[in-house]
This record gives C-alpha cells, sequence and structure tokens, in this order.
C-alpha cells in the first residue's frame, strides 16, 4: 500500500486585528495534525465550525501553505510556500467544494468549465480536451446536451456533479472534499455519495472528505480524524471510532447527532407519556 | 379540538412562465401541547404553507383553503387588523438563519424590548427586566451585559436563543419554527432543539417544527407530515412513521439516510420510487 497524502505536524496561524495602535494577534487554526491516507482509500475529518477542518483541508489541497509541519504528496515533500508547483503535481491533487452555486462561474458554459483545466495544465488539442470532457461529463451522469448549458440551469445535484468532474480532469490522484453533501438534500445526497463510491473504485481515488455530518462519516470513511479547535482529538480506523469513541469531544459528538433508530424513538415517545401524566397528577 | 386547522390550503405563486403551485391541498392540523414535524425536501413547500398562516408570502402568492381556523375563529375570514393581533403574539414564528433574522444594526436588547414595548405595551423599564427574564429563559448567560451586544457580537446557536426569546416573549400558544438547527453545529443543534422542547412542555405551547432532516424529526415530533412537491404524502405519529412507513416517498427518504444503508450503496430516492412502482 502506498501512501499518497501524509501531514507532519501541520500547523496553520492566522493574523487577526491589529488596529491603528495595535499590534496584529496571530490565531493557531490548526495545531499540529499528524495524519496519513493510502491510496484508495478514504480519510474523513469531521470537526464542527472552527474546529480548522477547512483549514487544514485547505492545505491539504496545496491551496494555502501551512505556518509548520512537513506535507508529503506521494512520498514528495511539497511546499507551496518555498517553490512553485510543478504542473504534475498540482495534477495531482484536486478540489471539491460546498456550495455548487458558489463554486462554478456563472458565465462560463459547463463544456468550458471541465475542458479550463486541461487547458491550462496540458498542450492537449483542443479536439481532445473536448473528447474527454464529454466522457467526464458521462461518467458523472450528465448528458452530452448539458455541455452547452450554464451552471444556473442545473439543480444542486447536477451542480456538484459538474464540480466533482472538474477535478477528475486532469486524472488526480487526491480529491479533497469540503463537506461536498451538506448542501444537498437527502435524495441527492444519496445520489452524489454513491457517485463518488463509483469514481473511487473506477479511479482508485484517494479522498480527504471533510464533513460534520457522522452519519455520512460513517457511510464513507475508512479512517476518522476527529478536529476540535484545531487539536486532532481522536484518529484512527471508523469502525473503533464509531463502536467505541474515546474522547470526550467525539462522544459528545456521538450524543448531539440526532438518531433515527425506532427503539430510540419508542423509548423518547414513552418518556414524554410518562412526563405528561406525572404533570397532569400533581 | 385542533388550535390550528387547516383545509385545503393551495398557494400559487405568479412567475413570469405562469402560475406555480408550490402548496397543493394541504391539510394541517395541530393540537394545543402538541409538536407537529413537517418533513420534506427543498421544493415541497413545507415553509411556505406555515408562511401562509403567518401571513408573510409576497404579493405574487394567491393562497386559498376552505378554512383556516385558529383557536375556533376563521383567519380568512378576519379583518388584517384582527390578524395582526394574533399573529407575533398567539403565534410566532423563527426562521433559519438566525443572523439574518436579527436587524445588524441595532443591539439584541433593543430588539427584544421592541417586541414587548409595542406587542406587550410594556414600558422601557419593564420591558428591560421582562428581557432579562426571558435571556435566562433560553439559557443566554450573563444577560444584563448580553443585552448591550450586537447580532454580529453573537454566535448562531446564541443568535438563535435571542430569536426564540423574541418569539416566546408574548407566551404565544404557537410557535412555528423553520429549520431552526439547519444553520448550527450538532452540538449547538442539540441545545436548542432541547430548549424548544423544554420550553414548549413548560409554556404548553404548541410547535410547529419544519425540517428537512429525519434526525431531527425523530428526536422531537409527537406527529409528523411528509410532504413532498406541494402534496401530503404521509401523516403519521412518528414511532409509525419510522417503524411502518406508508408511502414510497417516505420510505424512500428513510432509505436514503446514511445511517440506514444497505451494503455499499444507497438506494436513492428515484431508483426507490422506480423499484416501487415496478412492484
Amino acid at each position: 500500500m502506498s501512501v499518497v497524502i501524509e501531514g507532519k505536524a501541520l500547523t496553520q496561524d492566522y493574523a487577526v486585528g491589529g488596529g491603528m495602535f495595535t499590534g496584529a494577534k496571530t490565531v493557531r487554526a490548526v495545531k499540529g495534525v499528524d495524519f496519513a491516507v493510502e491510496r484508495g482509500k478514504t480519510l474523513a475529518i469531521v470537526g464542527e465550525s472552527g474546529s480548522g477542518k477547512s483549514t487544514l483541508a485547505r492545505i491539504i489541497a496545496l491551496i494555502d501553505a501551512p505556518s509548520g509541519g512537513e506535507l508529503r504528496v506521494a512520498g514528495e515533500v511539497v511546499d507551496i510556500a518555498r517553490q512553485r508547483l510543478t504542473p504534475d503535481m498540482r495534477s495531482k491533487v484536486q478540489m471539491v467544494f460546498q456550495n455548487p452555486y458558489g463554486s462554478l462561474n456563472p458565465r462560463q458554459k459547463v463544456g468550458d468549465v471541465l475542458m479550463e483545466p486541461l487547458l491550462i495544465n496540458t498542450a492537449l488539442p483542443a479536439a481532445e480536451r473536448r473528447d474527454r470532457a464529454e466522457a467526464m461529463l458521462a461518467k458523472v451522469g450528465l448528458a452530452p446536451e448539458h455541455f452547452n448549458r450554464y451552471p444556473h440551469m442545473f439543480s444542486g445535484g447536477q451542480r456538484q456533479r459538474i464540480a466533482i468532474a472538474r477535478a477528475l480532469m486532469l486524472n488526480p490522484a487526491l480529491l479533497v472534499l469540503d463537506e461536498p453533501v451538506s448542501a444537498l438534500d437527502l435524495s441527492v445526497q444519496a445520489q452524489v455519495l454513491n457517485l463518488l463510491a463509483d469514481l473511487q473504485e473506477e479511479f482508485d481515488l484517494t479522498y480527504v472528505f471533510v464533513s460534520h455530518d457522522l452519519s455520512v462519516v460513517r457511510y464513507i470513511a475508512d479512517d476518522v480524524l476527529v478536529l476540535s479547535r484545531g487539536v486532532a482529538v481522536e484518529q484512527g480506523p471508523r469502525a473503533d471510532l464509531f463502536a467505541k469513541p474515546q474522547h470526550p469531544y467525539t462522544q459528545q459528538l456521538f450524543v448531539a447527532t440526532p438518531v433515527t433508530d425506532v427503539a430510540a424513538i419508542r423509548a423518547r415517545v414513552e418518556r414524554r407519556k410518562a412526563a405528561r401524566i406525572g404533570a397532569l397528577s400533581n | 379540538m385542533a388550535l390550528l386547522e387547516i383545509k385545503n390550503l393551495t398557494v400559487r405563486f405568479d412567475t413570469s412562465n405562469g402560475a406555480f403551485t408550490a402548496v397543493d391541498g394541504v391539510d394541517v392540523s395541530v393540537d394545543g401541547r402538541e409538536v407537529l414535524a413537517i418533513v420534506g425536501e427543498s421544493g415541497s413547500g413545507k415553509s411556505v404553507s406555515m408562511l401562509a398562516v403567518m401571513g408573510l408570502l409576497p404579493d405574487t402568492a394567491t393562497v386559498t383553503a376552505d378554512a383556516m381556523i385558529y383557536d375556533g375563529r376563521d383567519l380568512l375570514k378576519m379583518s388584517a387588523a384582527e390578524r395582526q393581533k394574533l399573529i407575533g403574539r398567539e403565534i410566532t414564528m423563527i426562521f433559519q438563519e438566525p443572523v439574518a433574522s436579527l436587524n445588524p444594526s441595532f443591539t439584541v436588547g433593543f430588539q427584544i424590548e421592541e417586541v414587548l414595548r409595542f406587542n406587550m405595551g410594556m414600558d422601557r423599564r419593564a420591558a428591560r427586566g421582562r428581557a432579562v427574564e426571558l435571556f435566562n429563559a433560553v439559557g443566554i448567560p450573563d444577560p444584563e451585559t448580553k443585552l448591550d451586544a450586537y447580532p454580529h457580537q453573537m454566535s448562531g446557536g446564541q443568535c438563535q436563543r435571542v430569536m426564540i426569546a423574541m418569539a416566546i416573549a408574548s407566551n404565544p400558544r404557537l410557535l412555528i419554527a423553520d429549520e431552526p438547527t439547519t444553520a448550527l453545529d450538532v452540538t449547538i443543534q442539540k441545545q436548542i432543539l432541547d430548549l424548544l422542547m423544554d420550553l414548549q412542555e413548560k409554556h404548553g405551547m404548541a410547535l410547529i417544527l419544519i425540517t428537512h432532516d429525519m434526525g431531527v424529526v425523530a428526536e422531537t415530533a409527537d406527529r409528523v407530515i411528509v410532504q413532498y412537491k406541494g402534496r401530503k404524502m404521509e401523516e403519521a405519529d412518528v414511532l409509525s412513521l419510522f417503524e411502518n412507513p406508508q408511502n414510497a416517498y417516505t420510505r424512500a427518504l428513510l432509505s436514503a439516510l446514511p445511517e440506514n444503508a444497505k451494503g455499499d450503496r444507497l438506494p436513492t430516492v428515484a431508483e426507490f420510487m422506480a423499484a416501487e412502482a415496478l412492484q
């Protein structure tokens, strides 16, 4: 098994404040996170708002340089603060964002959205670019006639398919998915999760999947990293983590997650009935 | 007798492409002290039907119903002034985006005291005292200081607590909550749902909870209405709905929950409905 992406002691500092008379303070959003993901596997990063999960995702996607620590892609140290990324390295890691309404250019036709990465990163002729874009459109479950349409003509789920297709145009080894289904309806969420599972199998893709939703994580992840205030409070194989969460924060997340289990609902309904009878007899 | 009973509610919008029917012949009734969840995906008309009750729809909407009876009186036959006395007092509503629901230019204290002064006829001093009480009731720590905060100085969860405080200020008999926890983290969601259930129980209000989240339904509702494309698909008590869903769409929704996944693939609603149609 080869490790596709590996982070060691990653940190990220942001400068905040700093008015006319006060110096800027630094806030450490990610505090020394280690992880490694093997080829074809999915690492889920779980956390709430402010946990640093999107900051970490941007570091992994080679968008932001970390303030400290080391990031290796396929064994090779990558430091975007010091060296320009090679096109080859840029192609290896791609990202899909949460909001498919904001991540597509409204003035760009879907075909152009898909062909642009090839235009910038490869020397392929126009005809070949077009063929590959059309093939990818079919792969993500869209029709050939969608090629010349604009993003506003699509539903949220279709747009997320387009964003996934764009991310796959350069044959990446790693996809960083930042809350890719949280803006979608339940039924559409199921379709996109299925699509991601199919694509992972077909292209032997590695996923880093950022999510706040434990039921989605349980479905899609091989390994889970729980982030709280920039610290990886717990990480390990999915089965272990779901069977026996160790850290109090993870346990708190599990307690807060609503359950749709019939036995739990029955217990709640009965508690409520009992409380009412109690209130009436008082 | 039901506290609110709506019969055959239809809401149409005039659009440039002709009329669009957002809610199509839906019956809704809720008893006093009951928690009713209306669940559906986007476009199901779940919010629109309750906005129709509140009279918050734009002029392009045409609302018709055979009856919209609140506490024995028909909301549709009332004068605007009579209706005004109920809406915002006996029937109140909170929304999905707590930060956007508050006015950013005024302190939260000013906004809640405004409700108390205009709706309840309190003077400034009394309103201030009651605002502190309400902030205590919804679990905002250090209420005297927090009343002077602006919405942007508070977290999303705290802004939702402020909204809830405003909504219960008049001791309403019916609170309508439209996706009250959708913008919030799961631990904060739990706190807000616990707070709503606690207030509902304590004040004996009826609560209508509009949501897309089956987990929220499972944790709160007494009774559930499932809506799809403006129509009611199913209505049942919460246990029967999860244990023995009668409608194909309800079954499809439940089977699309990741926690119910059997094997590698999630059945999607479209596939599920097609498979059911074949059987």
